[in-house]
C-alpha cells in the first residue's frame, strides 16, 4: 500500500485549536452530515472505531435505510436490530416504518392497540403521507438509542451513538423535525416528546453536529453555508469538520519546476505521460491545500484532515487507518 | 454540437429529468445538457434547486426563486455553445411554488388565506423535507403545460433517496385526499363509514397517541384544504402521467465511486419498477490511467532526467493515479453490465472544478461529441 503523508501542524492554522483530547467523543450523540458524496458513511464508521478503541461502548447508526454501515464493517445488516460488530461496537439501520411501529407500541403501551392503529387505513394514510413524520420518528429512535436508560426492553445502553446522517438540507430537516413537531402539536404527548428530543439534540453537552467535507470548491462552499445554516435555523454550533480524501503532495515547488524543465526537454511519450501525471497530482494536491485553507479561514469549527485511501473499497483496513488518525488528532 | 448516443436519447424529448445521489455533478450535468439543447436551436430551460453559487453567478441566475432568466447568448458562445436556441434558467423556491399552488386551487380568497395562515400548512410547506421534491415536479408540470419552452431540464433536489420526487406528488395528494380528511372534517364522526366500523375506535386510539389538540389542528387544516383535495389529486395524476409519457426521459447521474454506483444501480431498478422512461446513465469524473508503459526503460529515463529520489516520487504518483483509474474503470464496467445494452456515458475528470459556463461547455463537449 502506498504510504500517505499527511501535513503536520495544521491545528494551529487560522488560530483554531483542536478540542481537548476526547472532548468530541465524550458526547452522547454525534451527528455526521455534509454534502452528498463526501464520505459521511466512512467518516462515521471511522469515528465509531476510534471511539470504540478509546473504550466507549459505541453504536453507529444510519438513517437512510441503505444498510451500508454494517457492510463497511464486513457484516450483514439485520433489519431494525442492533448488530454487534465486536463487543462494545454495534451498528444499526433506522427505517421510518419500523420506527413508527415501535413508537406506537411505546406511546400506547399496548401491542394490541398499536396493532389496531398501525393496521388501520386512517393511520396508514397519515403515516405514509404526512411530510416530516418519517424524520420525526427517525430522530426519535436515534434519541432513544442514545439514552442511558433505554426504552427498548432488554437493550444495553451506549456511551456514544454516531449517526451517519443525510446530506446537508435533509440533515438539517432531520435535526429540526422535533422542533417543527413541537410547534405543530403545541401541547399533548407529541409536543412533550418532541421537546425532550429537541432539547437533547440541540444541547451541546449531549450532542455534537459535525460535517464531512472534501477540499474542493463546491463542498467547501456548502460546508461554510452549513455552519451558518445550523446556527441560524437550529441555533446549534457546528462542532467539527472532517476534510476527507486529501491527496499526497509529493513534490516541492522546486521539484515541480524540475519536472516542467524535463517535460520541455522532449522526453519519450511514456516519460512525458508520467511527468504530466505527477505534475497533475501536484496541481490537484495544491488546489486541495488552497481549498482546505479557505475552509479553515471561513469556519468557526476546527478542521481535522483525513487522507485519501486510494483503494477500491475502504474496507476494514482503511477504516482502521482512518480511526488511528482520528485517535491521534481528536 | 450534438452527436452520439445522448443526442439520440434526447431526440424528441421535451422533459429531461436528471436524478442521482448527492455530490455526483447533477446540477452541472443538467446545465450542460440544457446548454447543448439550446445550442441545437431549442428554447430550453433548466430548473435547479440551490445551485452552487459560482455556477449561479456564471449563468446570471438571480437569488430570487421561480423567476426564469435568460442566460446571455454571448456567455454561451464564449464557451463554445453558440446556437440558435435560447437557454433559460430558474432557481426553484419550494415554499413559493406551494403558496402559488394554493392560491390557484383555492375556491375563494378566504379559503386561500385560511390555508396560508394555518400552522400545519406553514410547517408542511416550508420546514419539512418532501415538499421540495413535490414542488419541483409541480413547477416542471406547470411549465410544460404552459408550453413556453421546447425542452425542460430538471435538476432534481438532493433527496436522501434520489427518486423520492417520483412519489412526492402522490404522497402529498394522499395526505390531503378527501377520503382521509373526511375523518377529521366530520364533527360527529359520521364520515367514518369509508373506513369501516372500527374507525371510531381508531380515532380514539389516535387521539391517545397524538393528543386532542393536534387532532383539532389537523381537522382545521383539512377543513381549509377540503375543497382543494380533488384538484390536488388530479394534479398529482397528471404529473405522474407526464413523467411516464414518451416526451420524458430520465438520466441517472453518478460518480465512479463504489457507493454512488451502487445507488445508481438501485435507482435504475426503481425507475424500471415505476415504469418511468430511462434514457441514459452518466458517470462523471472518471479518471483515466497514465499512458505510459511501466518498466525498467521508463524508470531509467526518469532517473536520468530527474535523479533517483525525484524519479521515485514521480513513479509513485503514477501508481496512485493508475490505481484510482483502475478503481473507476472496474466500477464503470459493473454499471455497464447492470444496464445491459442501455446507453452509458463516461465523462472523464476535467482539470479543475467545473463551476462556470466555460466548464459547462467542456462537459457538454464530452457528453455529446466523444463516446
Amino acid at each position: 500500500m502506498v504510504p500517505i503523508r499527511t501535513p503536520g501542524g495544521e491545528s494551529s492554522i487560522a488560530g483554531h485549536s483542536l478540542p481537548a483530547v476526547g472532548a468530541l467523543l465524550d458526547r452522547r450523540l454525534i451527528f455526521v452530515t455534509g454534502k452528498g458524496g463526501v464520505g459521511k458513511t466512512t467518516v462515521a464508521a471511522a469515528l465509531a472505531l476510534a471511539a470504540h478503541r478509546a473504550g466507549r461502548r459505541t453504536l453507529v447508526c444510519e438513517v437512510a435505510a441503505q444498510e451500508r454501515l454494517a457492510a463497511a464493517f464486513g457484516m450483514a445488516a439485520e433489519g431494525f436490530r442492533e448488530v454487534e460488530v465486536e463487543p462494545g461496537l454495534n451498528a444499526f439501520s433506522v427505517n421510518p416504518e419500523d420506527a413508527i411501529r415501535e413508537w406506537l407500541r411505546y406511546q400506547l403501551r399496548s401491542r394490541t392497540l398499536a396493532g389496531l392503529l398501525g393496521g388501520s387505513r386512517i393511520f396508514q394514510y397519515l403515516a405514509t403521507a404526512a411530510p416530516g413524520l418519517a424524520e420525526m420518528v427517525t430522530i426519535g429512535k436515534v434519541w432513544e438509542l442514545a439514552q442511558l436508560e433505554r426504552k427498548t426492553p432488554g437493550s444495553t445502553p451506549y456511551d456514544l451513538v454516531i449517526v451517519d446522517a443525510p446530506a446537508t438540507g435533509h440533515g438539517i430537516a432531520l435535526l429540526g423535525a422535533p422542533r417543527t413537531f413541537g410547534e405543530i402539536a403545541r401541547v399533548g404527548p407529541i409536543n412533550r416528546q418532541a421537546e425532550i428530543v429537541d432539547a437533547f439534540v440541540r444541547d451541546p453537552a449531549s450532542t455534537a453536529v459535525v460535517a464531512v467535507a472534501l477540499a474542493e470548491e463546491m463542498p467547501v462552499t456548502e460546508t461554510l453555508e452549513l455552519e451558518r445554516r445550523v446556527a441560524a435555523e437550529l441555533d446549534v454550533r457546528l462542532e467539527h469538520v472532517f476534510a476527507n480524501a486529501l491527496l499526497a503532495n509529493r513534490l516541492s515547488g522546486t521539484e515541480a519546476a524540475t519536472l516542467d524543465a524535463a517535460l520541455a526537454g522532449g522526453p519519450s511519450d511514456g516519460a512525458r505521460a508520467a511527468l504530466a501525471a505527477s505534475l497533475e497530482a501536484h496541481q490537484t494536491a495544491r488546489a486541495q491545500r488552497s481549498q482546505l485553507g479557505r475552509l479553515k479561514r471561513g469556519l468557526g469549527a476546527p478542521v481535522t484532515t483525513l487522507p485519501h485511501l486510494l483503494t477500491h473499497d475502504v474496507g476494514r483496513d482503511g477504516l482502521e487507518r482512518l480511526a488511528a488518525k482520528l485517535e491521534r488528532d481528536l | 454540437m450534438s452527436g452520439g448516443p445522448l443526442a439520440a436519447v434526447l431526440e424528441g424529448r421535451e422533459v429531461v429529468v436528471c436524478a442521482g445521489s448527492g455530490g455526483v455533478g447533477k446540477t452541472t450535468t443538467a446545465a450542460a445538457i440544457a446548454a447543448a439543447l439550446a445550442a441545437e436551436g431549442r428554447r430550453t430551460i433548466v430548473l435547479t434547486i440551490d445551485p452552487a453559487r459560482r455556477l449561479a453567478e456564471s449563468l446570471g441566475l438571480p437569488d430570487v426563486g421561480n423567476e426564469a432568466i435568460r442566460v446571455p447568448s454571448e456567455r454561451l458562445a464564449a464557451a463554445g455553445l453558440a446556437g440558435d436556441g435560447e437557454l433559460w434558467a430558474m432557481t426553484l423556491d419550494a415554499k413559493l411554488t406551494f403558496d402559488e399552488l394554493i392560491a390557484s386551487n383555492a375556491p375563494d380568497a378566504a379559503t386561500r388565506d385560511a390555508v396560508l395562515a394555518n400552522p400545519i400548512y406553514r410547517q408542511l410547506s416550508g420546514a419539512l423535507a418532501g415538499s421540495q421534491e413535490y414542488m419541483a415536479m409541480e413547477k416542471l408540470y406547470e411549465l410544460h403545460a404552459e408550453g413556453g419552452y421546447d425542452a425542460l431540464v430538471l435538476d432534481t433536489p438532493p433527496a436522501r433517496n434520489a427518486l423520492d420526487f417520483l412519489d412526492a406528488p402522490g404522497r402529498l395528494s394522499r395526505f390531503i385526499d378527501s377520503r382521509s380528511l373526511q375523518v377529521f372534517r366530520s364533527s360527529g364522526r359520521a364520515g367514518l363509514g369509508f373506513f369501516g366500523r372500527g374507525a371510531g375506535a381508531v380515532m380514539a386510539v389516535l387521539e391517545r397517541a397524538t393528543g386532542v389538540d393536534l387532532l383539532r389542528d389537523l381537522a382545521e387544516f383539512f377543513n381549509a384544504f377540503g375543497g382543494m383535495a380533488d384538484g390536488f389529486r388530479d394534479r398529482a395524476r397528471a404529473v405522474e402521467a407526464l413523467l411516464a409519457s414518451e416526451v420524458t426521459t430520465f438520466l441517472l447521474v453518478t460518480s465512479p465511486r463504489a457507493a454512488a454506483i451502487a445507488d445508481a444501480a438501485y435507482f435504475h431498478g426503481k425507475l424500471d419498477e415505476a415504469g418511468m422512461p430511462f434514457g441514459a446513465m452518466i458517470v462523471n469524473r472518471v479518471r483515466e490511467p497514465v499512458a505510459a508503459a511501466r518498466g525498467e526503460a521508463l524508470a531509467a529515463e526518469l532517473e536520468g532526467l530527474l535523479g533517483a529520489p525525484l524519479a521515485r516520487k514521480v513513479l509513485r504518483d503514477v501508481d496512485d493515479r493508475d490505481s484510482l483509474a483502475a478503481r473507476d474503470a472496474a466500477n464503470v464496467e459493473r454499471m455497464r453490465a447492470e444496464l445491459g445494452g442501455a446507453p452509458l456515458l463516461a465523462v472523464p475528470e476535467l482539470p479543475g472544478d467545473v463551476h462556470d459556463v466555460g466548464g459547462l461547455g467542456a462537459v457538454a463537449a464530452e457528453l455529446f461529441d466523444r463516446s
